[in-house]
């Protein structure tokens, strides 16, 4: 059953990360990349790790996507459609990519993965996420996760200081 | 970890979806759309930390955390990078980056 699921979220993954990279309608590009996002949250909830499933849908799904179609509104019209693109770059950039890919995967088919033989395991769930933020010992991560606090505050600050209307 | 899906058949799929994101930064010309293929590599590196700590080291949190990180500062990221767009789009009325010669005024 899990399997059947896994590889119908695969091949939604990647039909849905073909069409958002090839489309020429910018507003259905930006609706693919919703659905890539979402069904990489179904991925993770396959994975069992429910927290970074609901952090992906709340941020990136109910988040950037959200602040990406909202740029697009202001920025584009939305009936327009993009030109074609120059077979030269398609063909280059496509061979790029493919090859890129080739060589990533035929690495990984041939590299041994050996799991760590562990017996006690840690359950990803909120508790130990809650846990592991907040404490300062070995494995914690109290200073990122503070560091990130600031560096969300400085992005939004910044963001309002770039986009808002100069006085003149 | 799922029963009966080796770890190398999510990371073909991640692997996937990263070069998908990097043909799409190269070919496009559109800094939104950009951003969306930034967004594309940025989710699948994401999906190689979950997968490799739940198959490959269960006993700790690290690689989810290190995806917790990633989606907040894609977040940020995005943030600014959307007010730069609509920034340029004041300035210069198209956010086309071949019409987009200097960033400075």
């Amino acid at each position: 059953m899990n399997v059947i699921f896994f590889y119908i979220i695969a091949a939604a993954i990647l039909g849905f990360s073909i069409l958002s990279v090839t489309s020429r309608k910018i507003l259905r590009a930006a609706t693919f990349l919703l659905f890539v996002l979402i069904s990489t949250a179904a991925l993770y909830f396959l994975l069992q790790v429910h927290f970074l499933a609901a952090v992906q849908l709340m941020v990136y799904a109910g988040g950037i996507a959200v602040l990406i179609i909202f740029s697009i509104l202001l920025t584009s019209n939305v009936d327009f459609t993009f030109e074609k693109i120059d077979w030269k770059k398609q063909l280059f950039s496509g061979l790029l990519a493919l090859g890129g890919a080739a060589i990533t995967i035929l690495t990984l088919l041939q590299f041994n993965f050996k799991a760590l033989v562990q017996t006690q395991t840690v359950t990803p769930d909120i508790r130990s996420f809650g846990r592991a933020f907040l404490s300062y010992d070995d494995g914690g991560f109290v200073l990122p996760f503070e560091v990130i606090t600031v560096l969300l505050l400085a992005a939004m600050v910044a963001a309002i200081m770039v986009a808002k209307k100069s006085k003149q | 970890m799922i029963e009966g899906i080796d770890i190398t058949h999510i990371l073909i799929v991640s692997t996937c979806m990263f070069f998908i994101g990097v043909y799409g930064f190269l070919v496009r010309r559109n800094l939104i759309t950009i951003l969306m293929a930034t967004e594309l590599i940025l989710n699948a590196v994401s999906i190689n930390f979950v997968v490799l700590n739940k198959f490959l080291y269960p006993n700790v949190l690290q690689g989810y955390m290190f995806s917790v990180f990633i989606i907040a500062i894609a977040a940020a990221e995005a943030a600014v990078a959307i007010a730069i767009i609509i920034n340029v789009y004041r300035r210069y009325r198209t956010i086309n980056v071949e019409n987009v010669h200097e960033m400075k005024y």
